[in-house]
């Protein structure tokens, strides 16, 4: 009998397109998280781009103008207690917020896979010493931890950086690990080994792409986290200095105003609540688009 | 109404989703009271899919059901509530493949069994234990007072299959659904849990649609056969029939294929490909494609069901030829 | 390609009469690890004591139940774990002597059960089966990963872009048979390699793996539970139980005698095929024991119909029973062990 049998075709030839193109076609077909995509893509365009939008200068103040109402001519939201137009300083705030809400995940993305998946391939002891230092820093609240680097550390963008950066790569190595030492136990990794291939090769070629997708959601899911603690760090004034805009410093200097003007001290907030909450919606969204296994 | 325990007509199971799967198509199966039926088929022949179709267990978003599933004269297809409660694990019950996963791992066994004479029977809870310590005796569980107090995994694979037998056989069932109970097990243990349920099923008097893959399984469980391949029943009868005059090729091919007397070296008659993905209704033979016998004429059309002896049928064109010379 | 370019076979080196394979006294105990210092609570003897030769171009065939040890035995041969004790030579070479596992792992390669778990989800196969010739610097991976696609029934046009959840079992498989070929090995283990697949599906693949060994001069141990598979797939049969071997013979001679009780109860186990004469009388009650802490003397001994108290101190060894190279490690074998019916039951 020839070997070379008629073998059905177990899939159709359109199911053929990478895993991406997959991902990212599931997700288009989700409308909130479209929605939620578009509001986080226009903060970050609008953060992006503000000194060329046309707005007023976010410091400069007037003692004449100060705390006018949302919809004042020439200050559509109004103004703050220094009389700086809110739009412009909502606006350039945001560059300082999503910078700190975002980049120390992004760190703590590349620090804990490292870390994580390290610890899991190998094992062993190499796998209890790192995860034992890992469950020491997750035995502390993040913002406890966050509160205490940055007390430490002392106020300012960097040291802002840097602490957050600290609280979130334990949560991530754990992932990382545990993601990782599942992918460890399957059989091709032991059929890659059984090639000859060193511990490297075989985490580059075998495990790295298995592994990532999962810590990618999961670190996506801590953006909005991150955020919030970013903004309550500058809240409470180890974050960013005045006359810095952002977000969550903002607040903190609105909150006198909440009897004279509500409406236009919540503003800071309704940003940081709305950009964390997108981030949430976005990342549950990214979630089971990667889930779906046809 | 009849004298059947289990009467199936042209049932039709179809999942809907991003594809289509025409899992069952027209399949007819009658089983009298007592009678112990294997449903023998490869994986995705829509054996399992026919066990949960009875005990209606599947999705009802996804699935549409057409045709008639009736035991004891009560049509299963319309039960809803209390009475469908009462139909499963009342009426019928099922045993699954993986015992470690069937039963819940927080109650201690003996609270298992009881908890479903109690629902069933609406007895006390004491008289409720003493049906799950007779039970565990029946399936022969050593020290079974000690084991009504052990948590499922405690056990050992074979004793997990025995609770789980007593579980399902707890409120005597007139109908009992095996979904591969031995295939996880080992061999040594494998046996002992089919000569118990053997035992089991000449003591209690019920029917047992039994599935599996396995043919030696098959034949030492059951009395009738029916072979399974792609949402159809291809062959019927009963066991000496099967395997002594098997008229299908597929299930000629099956035969061949367990290696029971083969010589070593021999080449193997193989069945080439594999099976249909079932996206569409079979409009012709499912098996022709892949058949060594199949013309023309069988890929026109659905085979006729031929009947050479009562309660015998075999779907296919080609029944009556002789087997062919090797 | 040809056969001869597809197959960079390493050279023979010790000539027929030296086996391919010896493993002599091979140990692997796992430890169970608690509390927070990971200290250690129990050990499993997965493997204790295991020697058996693989000779050049036979099929040696492992059977045994769960927990005794063959898939172990498979992974501690290839390299995969590490072993505690024992010889590992390969035509003559003993593995961290004058062989490193580098090249022990040119010469044995595995096909695993799980025919899905073994292929990388994330690459094309032609990727997968590419993935070894290139680490070991083989001449034209892709090229070869392409031949032997072909030569296991998957024609590359249509086949070697796909992702492993775009194939069917069968081919799956095909494609890891494929993916051990293009180390060219000397020696494949396949650890219950076809026990996964449809019935139908797994005689097309023993079809194949009959050809190739054919054709690549090739040498397997065939891990199974499946007896009616290794008797039609082996030449010698092996069977393990609770980490240890009790018996190994041709399989001829196995199927006419079974000389371990063990083996008889594996046998007598399997399902009759014959609805008139079918098995009324299970060969043993209860479950293997656990490999955690096995029975003293000979692990059988608890189930055993024929255990008598000398079973249950003294460990049996394995020795020659009869003519071909039938070995059993049973005292009922052993005139001498004292055991009441040694010598008196065939």
């Amino acid at each position: 009998m020839a070997l070379t049998e008629t073998l059905e075709p177990v899939q159709t030839p359109e199911a053929r397109k990478g895993y991406w193109a997959g991902v990212a076609q599931r997700l288009a077909r989700d409308p909130v998280s479209m929605l939620c995509l578009a509001v986080v893509a226009a903060l970050i365009l609008a953060a992006i781009f503000a000194p060329y939008l046309g707005l007023a200068d976010p410091y400069k103040g007037s003692m004449i103008a100060r705390l006018k109402p949302i919809g004042t001519p020439g200050h559509l939201l109004g103004t703050d207690e220094q009389g700086r137009d809110m739009l412009a300083r909502l606006i350039h705030g945001g560059r300082l917020t999503l910078f700190i809400g975002l980049m120390p995940v992004v760190f703590a993305f590349f620090i804990g896979s490292a870390l994580g998946v390290v610890a899991g391939y190998v094992g062993g002891r190499l796998n209890t010493i790192i995860m034992r230092v890992v469950d020491v820093f997750f035995a502390f609240p993040s913002v406890l931890l966050a509160i205490a680097i940055s007390g430490a550390l002392g106020a300012g963008i960097v040291n802002s950086l840097v602490s957050l950066t600290i609280v979130f790569v334990p949560p991530i190595t754990r992932v990382a690990e545990a993601v990782t030492s599942g992918v460890r136990s399957l059989d091709y990794i032991d059929a890659a080994r059984a090639t000859g291939a060193s511990a490297l090769t075989v985490i580059r070629v075998h495990v790295i792409g298995n592994v990532l997708s999962p810590i990618f959601v999961y670190a996506t899911s801590l953006t909005s986290v991150c955020m919030i603690l970013a903004a309550g760090l500058s809240f409470l004034g180890i974050g960013v200095r005045p006359p810095e805009p952002e977000w969550g410093l903002m607040l903190n200097t609105l909150r006198s105003a909440i009897y004279v003007n509500p409406w236009l001290s919540a503003l800071p907030g309704v940003m940081i609540f709305v950009t964390s909450l997108c981030l949430n919606l976005l990342s549950d969204g990214v979630r089971s688009a990667m889930n779906v296994r046809d | 109404m009849t004298d059947k325990l289990l009467e199936i007509d042209h049932l039709t199971v179809r999942f809907k989703g991003a594809r289509t799967v025409h899992a069952i198509n027209d399949l007819s199966l009658s089983l009298g009271p007592g009678e112990t039926l294997a449903l023998l088929g490869e994986s995705g022949s829509g054996k399992s899919v026919t066990l949960k179709a009875l005990l209606r267990l599947l999705p009802p978003k996804r699935t549409e059901i057409e045709g008639d599933i009736r035991v004891g004269g009560t049509d299963i297809l319309r039960l809803s509530g209390r009475s469908l409660q009462r139909y499963r694990g009342g009426d019928v019950s099922m045993v699954f493949q993986e015992p470690a996963l069937a039963l819940d791992p927080v109650y201690t066994v003996g609270a298992q069994i009881a908890e479903t004479v109690m629902r069933h029977k609406g007895v006390s809870r004491s008289e409720a234990m003493e049906v799950a310590l007779d039970m565990l005796k029946r399936v022969k569980i050593p020290s079974p007072e000690r084991r009504l107090q052990n948590y499922p995994h405690e056990l050992s694979g074979g004793m997990r299959q025995r609770v789980m037998i007593a579980l399902a056989l707890a409120c005597r069932p007139r109908l009992l659904l095996a979904d591969e109970p031995t295939t996880a097990l080992d061999a040594t243990v494998q046996i002992q849990i089919l000569l118990l349920l053997r035992e089991l099923q000449k003591e209690f008097g019920m029917g047992v649609i039994f599935v599996t893959h396995d043919i030696g399984v098959a034949v030492e469980i059951s009395e009738r056969i029916a072979v399974m391949y792609a949402g159809q029943i291809v062959e019927e009868g009963t066991t000496r029939e099967i395997i002594k005059d098997p008229r299908h090729p597929y299930t000629r091919g099956l035969l061949a294929a367990n290696l029971h007397d083969v010589a070593r070296g021999e080449r193997l008659a193989a069945i080439p490909g594999a099976p249909p993905a079932l996206e569409t209704r079979p409009a012709s033979c499912s098996f022709a494609p892949r058949c060594a016998l199949a013309g023309p004429d069988c890929r026109a059309g659905l085979p006729p069901v031929v009947t050479p002896a009562p309660r015998r049928r075999v779907a296919c064109l080609r029944a009556d030829e002789a087997v062919p010379a090797e | 390609m040809s056969a001869t370019e597809l197959y960079d076979r390493l050279p023979d080196r010790g000539g027929p009469g030296q086996p391919l394979l010896t493993v002599r006294g091979l140990r692997k105990y796992f430890p169970i690890r608690g509390g927070i210092l990971g200290r250690t609570r129990a050990m499993v003897q997965a493997v204790d004591g295991v020697s058996f030769e693989v000779r050049k171009g036979e099929t040696l065939g492992i059977v045994g139940e769960s927990g005794c040890g063959k898939s172990t035995t498979a992974r501690l041969a290839v390299g995969l774990i590490e072993r505690d004790e024992g010889d590992i030579i390969f035509d003559g070479d003993a593995l961290g002597d004058t062989l490193s596992l580098r090249e022990l792992r040119r010469g044995i390669q595995m096909v695993f059960q799980d025919s899905y778990a073994s292929l990388n989800p994330r690459l094309t196969i032609e990727e997968s089966v590419a993935f070894g010739a290139r680490v070991q610097g083989l001449s034209d991976p892709m090229g070869r990963a392409h031949g032997l696609l072909a030569r296991v029934g998957l024609d590359p046009a249509r086949f070697a872009q796909r992702y492993p959840h775009e194939l069917s079992g069968g081919q799956r498989q095909r494609v890891n048979i494929a993916r051990a070929l293009a180390m060219s090995p000397r020696l494949v283990v396949l650890d219950e390699a076809v026990s996964a697949l449809d019935k139908s599906v797994e005689a097309q693949v023993l079809n194949l793996l009959s050809d190739l060994r054919a054709e690549f001069g090739l040498t397997y141990i065939f891990i199974s539970h499946d007896l009616n598979v290794v008797r039609y797939i082996s030449d010698r049969v092996l069977v393990m139980y609770l980490g240890e071997v009790v018996e190994v013979a041709p399989v001829d001679a196995i199927w006419a005698r079974q000389a371990h009780p063990y083996t008889r109860s594996l046998f007598s186990a399997m399902p009759s095929m014959d609805p008139d004469n079918r098995t009324e009388e299970p060969p043993l009650t209860g479950d293997p024991p656990n490999p955690i802490d096995p029975p003293e003397g000979c692990r059988f001994h608890t189930r055993c119909p024929f255990a008598a108290t000398l079973c249950g101190r003294k460990v049996p060894k394995l020795r020659k029973i009869g003519a071909d190279g039938h070995l059993a490690a049973c005292h009922l074998h052993d005139p001498a062990s004292g055991h009441p019916k040694a010598g008196k039951i065939a």
